[in-house]
């Protein structure tokens, strides 16, 4: 009885030692020290513009002087704010003190993630469509897939680049100081980390006015939710001693203003027409079985209309549509009916016949299928975690973020061009005996749009951070490689033109880096 | 002994119910009255098939047909050990092959989680000539035995969490009937999938998935002599906490899986070879919540192998059928 006893407190220790360790979950990014840049970029105010002609197209009124009582009543509501700080509210000033681009950014790879799913059939087997107009009947608008994703993505991130090279601009105008410049008693409750950048216009209100504002044509759904957060924000930046509230209102109210010259620009861009017809989408097939090829069909059940066929129709961010179709759409893929095509196909087979543990993981690993952040949001979220270490200032994560996602929203327009030009099948429509390791998209084969993305992503970021730059070309590799062995992608076709179609839409970002005067 | 000899005939019936997804191989001679007789080893191999075709994504009820009919196939060994005759060390592991009829999606297949359990009765007790009241105490802990993706729903063989279960078994047999009552709760350790980032109803920027907790209750009812058992089964399994899967999205390991099924057992000793055993059985989800409505069957065969300290070769509780 004593061994018994014995044995089973043996087991019950082992249990406890194993399961002692807490449950607890933390993010990646959630402990993060506070923003503290190695350079505050005081010049930014020069930097090249993405849309806007000039960073003081609207005009921010000069400030208060900072003697005057408007101003130091203004401090006297930041003092008021740092006597009485809930434990929440220190937490939420740390939260966001790690920097508001890369917040937002995060903020965006959520929406992606939960907006991105697939519609649910009709009864009658056909599929709903969205409806910008009436954005909360099912399914919701939007429909978060990789190409809207990577627009969504190049939006923001461009929207907030010249946000801030305006605030930057103003800031140097009008150079007032924070603050925690402007009063002791500020300046020893701060929580903010103390820079020589002058705090009018707030760059965080800059960011979270473009940022709320954007979201209105690009997921309406979220407005409160995002309007909470500019709320959030609003309060954590003003109680971290960092700005008065002349220097929110000011900056909130830019931010707004500069969101509605992308916004015109995004509801012209052509993603309105994307969608396209039922006829439209059988002209695809017609063209495409008149060149003696066999078309791409949906694999789905119902079968599925094709997903954004005419996106490659948006206007890119890097380069004129005209380039699209004349300079970076690449040749043919093999002929369907090809020996080449039938030797990658049985490739693909030979892949995916047995699958080893790694090549599962690699699958799994880079799938960014259905309900995630697609793969530009893991593009978004690699570089953001490389980011936090450079110390970047704000607006140098705005204009490294604004560089990678119009790239990416570029590379998807490229990509949908060459896919939609030549519809070309899917590996499993060619031998239904390919089972695939992640689910089948819904759009034709050639180019794969991870490895465009994935050779754009490695191709700027490298030239961002160039000491990783052999790290994000291998894992644009791997990325591209997990389609293969995935069984979505032919290799020398799909994933390799895939990534050199990437890299060269990367070079464009490249030249824009070298000439955009940050560097 | 004629006693003797009677309860030898029995030994430890092992029934899987493969009820959660595809994936859950549940060993019930853990929910079971039945002990092995100290010193004795039971082995056994086990046979399961369980299929869904419909589903539950959250509360909303419907097919798939890209998927079409999910299956999978369980082929395991398991055993118990009369550590003494109250106290029971148990163990199980399956090897899963899952697949789906239509679609595009590849099965997957792999060496699932090993289960280990300690069942102990503390408490036996005879109340007139026909009744005999029962009361059981279960710790189990089961882990992984290999790297297999458990974020693969719903092909997935398992979802890869390491478990913690405690549960206390009540059983009455009167005459040759026999009722079981059992109350189970798992503690599932957090899991790590091969993704950097995922989306319950909010981001997760980590790989680490928070399993929540499963609260389970079963019931069963039905004829038992050492002879024969025929029973009836009643399960109630609830997630405690975790998420609904949206419309048309992909199931996650971290979902709110909810169920309650219905199924039959049977075991035969045979008489002529003792301590040889066939068992079978089948269950149906009446009704769940981000799971397949499965329909599950399944069959073994059992032998009891004697060592040299073995005095009889079998018993359950029951002081009844002994006589």
């Amino acid at each position: 009885m004593k061994k018994i006893i014995f044995s089973l407190l043996i087991t019950a220790t082992i249990a406890f030692v194993y399961f002692g360790c807490s449950k607890d979950i933390h993010g990646r990014t959630d402990e993060l020290p506070a923003l503290n840049p190695a350079n505050i970029d005081i010049d930014a105010g020069s930097w090249k513009l993405v849309l806007l002609s000039r960073p003081d197209s609207f005009a921010v009124a000069a400030p208060a002087a900072t003697n005057l009582p408007g101003y130091i009543g203004e401090l006297n509501e930041v003092k008021g704010l740092q006597a009485n700080l809930s434990d929440d509210e220190k937490a939420k000033i740390k939260y966001w003190s790690v920097g508001a681009v890369l917040r937002f950014n995060e903020i965006m790879r959520e929406l992606v993630a939960k907006h991105n799913l697939p519609p649910y059939q009709n009864e009658d087997g056909t599929y709903p469509i969205p409806s910008g107009s009436n954005p909360f009947a099912y399914p919701q608008f939007p429909f978060s897939n990789p190409p809207y994703a990577a627009r969504a993505y190049g939006y923001i991130s461009a929207s907030q680049y010249d946000a801030l090279v305006a605030c930057w601009y103003y800031k140097k105008l009008y150079n007032r100081a924070a603050p925690y410049k402007n009063d002791s008693t500020i300046n020893a409750n701060a929580i903010a980390v103390k820079t020589d950048l002058p705090s009018y216009p707030s760059e965080q209100a800059v960011l979270a006015g473009v940022t709320a504002e954007m979201m209105k044509m690009l997921f309406p759904t979220e407005i409160a939710y995002v309007n909470a957060k500019v709320e959030e924000l609003q309060l954590a930046t003003m109680s971290s001693g960092a700005c008065v509230r002349s220097d929110w209102v000011a900056g909130e109210a830019l931010g707004r203003q500069i969101a509605s010259v992308f916004a015109a620009r995004g509801r012209a861009d052509n993603t309105s027409k994307a969608v396209g017809s039922q006829a439209q989408w059988d002209s695809l097939a017609t063209a495409t079985a008149a060149k003696g090829e066999i078309p791409w069909h949906s694999l789905e059940t119902p079968a599925r209309p094709p997903m954004l066929p005419f996106f490659g129709n948006v206007k890119p961010f890097l380069f004129d549509s005209l380039t699209v179709k004349n300079v970076l759409r690449p040749g043919p893929p093999p002929s369907t009916g090809s020996d080449e095509m039938k030797k990658q196909t049985e490739e693909v087979y030979g892949y995916t016949s047995n699958p080893t543990a790694e090549n599962l993981k690699i699958v799994q690993f880079w799938a960014d299928g259905a309900g995630t952040f697609t793969p530009p949001g893991h593009w978004d979220a690699i570089a953001a975690e490389d980011f936090v270490k450079q110390n970047f200032s704000e607006v140098r994560w705005a204009r490294n973020f604004a560089l990678l996602n119009m790239a990416e929203m570029d590379a998807a327009i490229v990509c949908w061009d060459a896919k939609y030009f030549y519809f070309n099948p899917r590996p499993s429509q060619l031998n239904p005996a390919i089972k695939t390791l992640t689910g089948v998209p819904n759009f034709p084969s050639y180019i794969s749009g991870h490895s465009t993305f994935s050779g754009a992503a490695a191709t700027i970021l490298g030239h961002i951070i160039p000491e990783r730059a052999d790290a994000y070309m291998a894992m644009a590799e791997e990325a591209a490689k997990s389609r293969l062995i995935g069984g979505i992608h032919y290799n020398a076709s799909d994933c390799k033109v895939g990534m050199d179609v990437g890299k060269n839409v990367g070079n464009y970002a490249i030249q824009r880096a070298l000439t955009d005067g940050a560097e | 002994m004629r006693i003797t000899e009677r309860a030898k005939k029995y030994m430890v019936a092992a029934v899987l119910v493969i009820a959660l997804q595809t994936q859950i191989a549940k060993a019930q001679t853990d929910a079971d009255a039945i002990m092995m007789a100290k010193s004795n080893l039971c082995v056994g191999a086990m046979y399961g098939h369980s299929s869904w075709k419909n589903y539950w994504e959250g509360t909303f009820k419907r097919d798939n047909q890209n998927l079409g009919t999910v299956s999978a196939k369980m082929y395991s060994v398991m055993g118990a050990y009369g550590i003494t005759s109250k106290l029971n060390f148990l163990f199980g592991a399956p090897y899963v092959q899952t697949k789906a009829s239509r679609g595009t999606l590849h099965g997957a297949e792999g060496i699932q989680d090993l289960s280990l359990w300690l069942k102990w009765m503390p408490l036996e007790k005879t109340i007139g000539k026909k009744t005999v009241y029962a009361i059981y105490g279960v710790g189990g802990f089961s882990t992984p035995l290999s790297n297999y993706e458990g974020d693969y729903l719903p092909l997935a063989i398992g979802l890869h969490s390491t478990n913690l279960t405690g549960r206390v078994i009540a059983d009455i047999q009167h005459g040759d009937f026999f009722a079981t009552a059992s109350g189970t709760y798992t503690y599932r350790n957090n899991i790590t999938i091969n993704r950097d980032a995922y989306y319950t109803t909010s981001m997760h920027y980590t790989n680490k998935v928070d399993m929540p907790n499963v609260v389970s209750a079963q019931f069963r009812t039905g004829y038992r002599t050492n002879r024969w058992i025929a029973e009836a089964l009643f399960d109630y399994s609830n997630t405690i906490g975790g998420f609904d899967i949206r419309k048309n999205d992909m199931p996650f390991p971290s979902n709110n899986m909810d169920w309650t099924s219905l199924g039959v057992n049977l075991k035969y000793n045979f008489k002529s070879v003792p301590g040889l055993s066939l068992v079978g059985g089948g269950s149906y989800v009446l009704h769940g919540r981000n799971v397949g409505q499965s329909t599950m069957f399944n069959g073994g065969v059992f032998y009891i192998l004697r060592t040299s300290k073995s005095k009889s070769v079998a018993s359950h509780s029951c002081k009844l059928c002994a006589k």
